[in-house]
């Protein structure tokens, strides 16, 4: 494991919610190719630097790089963005007012100039709404940091499943696995309004895709039933369908094992394995079923009150005495 | 092939073949099924007009003027329909985009419009000025896209409620700045001597002849819904539809809630932006006080009783409406005038016209609060309650490892 490249690196992350330390200076590495699981008593702070990992929430301190790019950080000079935004306005209006006193434009230079400004004011505002990644990148020249966004984070190939089952309820399965494999798709507007040969046959592809996935994950059959119909622990398999849609190289899965049957968690433990084997998946686990999670884990570190206080093997984590007394707490006296 | 597959499809048993094999023709050939729809209905419109008992209430071309007028809803309706019935933002002032198109065609298209813009299609083209008109359809959809963007993007972080209150804002704001804006928009009495449409080997629509406006209208609904069809089934219309049903899932899932909403603003308000055209290009005369709130509510109103999210059901209930508000009510004094009914012909129906909506209003709501003709994914939201005890009565094949069955 050791010459394996890690694909996610986690520096000292630390999430401040006023007086609570949520996560406090954690370090966290991902081999590639590796299943590595996130355990922890509850309030621990797993969830929390979950959601850092994904960018919905903002680290204080701390970054993560995901597969060689720098993905989360705190912001950084976001002040100085709004410079970005006036400066074309303000040289457009300079170059202008220069015409003018040359008298090159005559008349009409005051106009064109207003209206050169108010759009390229438009336009850079809603840049920055959008912000595409040249723009990130741009931006990123300029010293000026932003964490990415959810959406981002797909893109570049983090892929998750929620704590509490979070599918399209009244679409059918394979439309949810439809919407991940968005990412996937390149069907533009003009696509969509003309209804291109282009768009139909990706439109094609895509379903056949969305159907061997489903398939993939012991769905097969089962792709006109409405999402919400499905028995929990399907429920459970179609989430992480949907996130294998979008081509992930990492897969976060909070608690997959919550809610299911003995039988049920055997046969999640089994795909979870089957996706490195087949797909060379690289996976991130948090869970409380200590079955799923010593017995699938390549890795296996400890929070406790949003510290790291334990990593390794999953023996060397079972044995540890502050493990263990961070679960059980302190033998009587 | 799962068992769940092969059962009928909630309240489909009656006819289900035949409703089926129409059903599967009409989504493989969805475009051309819509034209031949939308044929068919601009075919059958003028004779039902020309037949009592409508004609007894109007002439037959009072009755085109009206459906005409109707299509200015339709088109709101459908576009409205993309921002609330499909993508779930709750717009409340999207009249302002219908104001936007409308004056964005004022200005084209009329010498008070054309002397602030500097140029002068009059002199130009002569009587044939109103040709601004087919490509006004165009450019006026586009300036109110940028204008729907504009006002969608602040209200990016905002759901439900809030979106509301702001959407409702931007909807009073619009109006408000065209009729203070004297000098330019010539306030209250607003732009007037709009020009006419003008085609090519037709001359000039007149006001006396409504089959010209009628045609055109037709033309562009037809067009329109396809659009509306073929995004809704589309990538973007699957983006949307993630987003009403939740949005943290959708941004999980690698959708860009930023951009798929501003296009849903942007599309919604394009076409709120034709309807303004058209309607101007008919009134020919723009003024602040045709695009209140009661057009927005209106319009939402029509959404919502055809049914979110179905755009055939949407563009039926708002022409339902808005002929049995705006003409059917009006002639009902006339008609039971005319057959002396006892009480009815006492009764004053331009009166109770409010009232009769309102109440229309309160009772769909109650009865069948999917609209007329429900989308299926709405209609599952609010029946999930009927729907689900089947669903546990349905026993799936335990899951094997290999994913076979």
């Amino acid at each position: 494991m050791s010459e394996a490249r890690d694909i996610l690196v986690a520096e000292r992350v630390t999430r401040r919610f006023g007086g609570l330390v949520a996560v406090n200076e954690v370090d966290f590495t991902i081999p590639e190719g590796a299943i590595v699981s996130l355990i922890g008593p509850n309030g621990a702070g797993k969830t929390t630097f979950f959601n850092v990992l994904l960018g919905i929430i903002d680290p204080t301190s701390g970054r993560v790089e995901f597969d060689g790019r720098a993905m989360i950080a705190r912001p950084r000079r976001v002040g100085v963005e709004s410079l970005v935004w006036v400066a074309p306005s303000v040289l457009v209006v300079l170059v202008g007012l220069a015409l003018q006193a040359t008298g090159v434009l005559g008349g009409a230079a005051i106009a064109l100039t207003a209206v050169a400004a108010i759009g390229l004011l438009m336009g850079t505002l809603l840049l920055a709404i959008v912000r595409p990644l040249w723009y990130q990148n741009l931006l990123l020249r300029f010293g000026i940091f932003r964490s990415a966004r959810p959406n981002d984070m797909v893109q570049a190939g983090v892929a998750r499943t929620f704590q509490n089952i979070r599918l399209f309820k009244n679409m059918t399965a394979v439309e949810n696995v439809l919407i991940g494999m968005h990412t996937q798709m390149r069907a533009s507007l003009a696509d969509g309004f003309l209804s291109t040969p282009r768009a139909r046959r990706e439109e094609d592809v895509s379903d056949r895709r969305a159907q061997e996935i489903l398939t993939l994950v012991g769905l097969h059959g089962i792709g006109n039933e409405l999402a919400k119909n499905l028995p929990y622990g399907d429920q459970r398999r179609l989430e992480i369908a949907r996130a294998l849609a979008s081509g992930p190289k990492l897969l976060l899965l909070d608690e997959p094992a919550a809610g299911m049957n003995p039988k049920e968690t055997q046969d999640l433990m089994k795909l979870i394995s089957r996706l490195r084997t087949d797909l060379g998946l690289t996976v991130l686990l948090i869970e409380h079923d200590m079955k799923v999670v010593m017995g699938i884990s390549d890795r296996v570190t400890v929070l406790d009150a949003g510290r790291k206080i334990a990593e390794g093997t999953p023996e060397e984590v079972r044995r540890d005495p502050r493990v263990i007394e961070a679960y059980l707490g302190t033998p009587a006296a | 092939m799962s068992v769940v597959q092969d059962l009928p499809a909630p309240g489909g048993r009656r006819g289900g073949a035949v409703r089926a094999r129409i059903g599967e023709l009409s989504s493989r050939h969805r475009s051309f099924s819509i034209i031949v729809g939308m044929a068919l209905a601009a075919a059958i419109l003028p004779v039902l007009a020309a037949v009592p008992p409508f004609s007894s209430f109007q002439t037959q071309n009072a009755w085109m003027d009206g459906f005409t007028n109707a299509g200015v809803f339709v088109l709101l309706a459908l576009g409205l329909n993309l921002v609330v019935g499909v993508a779930g933002l709750l717009d409340l002032g999207y009249a302002a985009f219908f104001a936007i198109g409308a004056y964005a065609y004022a200005y084209a298209a009329s010498p008070f419009g054309n002397q602030i813009l500097g140029i002068d299609f009059k002199g130009l083209l002569g009587d044939s000025a109103g040709l601004v008109f087919w490509p006004m359809l165009v450019i006026g959809a586009l300036i109110a896209a940028v204008f729907g963007i504009l006002l969608g993007a602040p209200t990016l972080r905002l759901r439900g409620d809030y979106l509301a209150i702001v959407t409702l804002g931007f909807g009073e704001i619009v109006p408000i700045v065209f009729l203070n804006s004297d000098a330019v928009t010539n306030g209250t009495n607003g732009i007037g001597g709009v020009f006419r449409p003008y085609l090519p080997g037709l001359g000039s629509f007149s006001a006396v002849n409504p089959w010209p406006y009628y045609l055109t209208m037709m033309a562009v609904v037809t067009v329109v819904m396809i659009f509306c069809y073929r995004l809704a089934g589309s990538r973007i219309g699957r983006a949307w539809e993630a987003i009403r049903e939740d949005e943290l899932a959708a941004a999980a899932n690698g959708i860009n809630t930023v951009t798929t909403k501003l296009l849903a603003f942007a599309l919604g308000a394009s076409t709120a932006g034709i309807a303004g055209v058209i309607n101007a290009a008919k009134l020919t005369v723009v003024s602040p006080d045709q695009f209140g709130f009661v057009v927005s509510f209106t319009v939402l109103a029509m959404v919502v009783l055809g049914g979110m999210g179905n755009f055939w059901g949407v563009a039926v209930g708002a022409f339902v409406i808005y002929t049995i508000n705006n003409v059917l009510l009006k002639t009902l004094n006339q008609f039971f005038d005319a057959v002396a009914i006892p009480i009815l012909k006492d009764i004053d129906f331009i009166g109770l016209q409010f009232l009769l909506y309102g109440i229309a209003l309160v009772a769909m709501m109650l009865l069948r609060p999917e609209g007329l003709f429900p989308n299926s994914r709405r209609q599952r939201e609010l029946h999930a309650e009927v729907i689900e005890p089947g669903a546990d009565a349905m026993t799936l094949p335990e899951v094997t490892e290999e994913g076979g069955r």
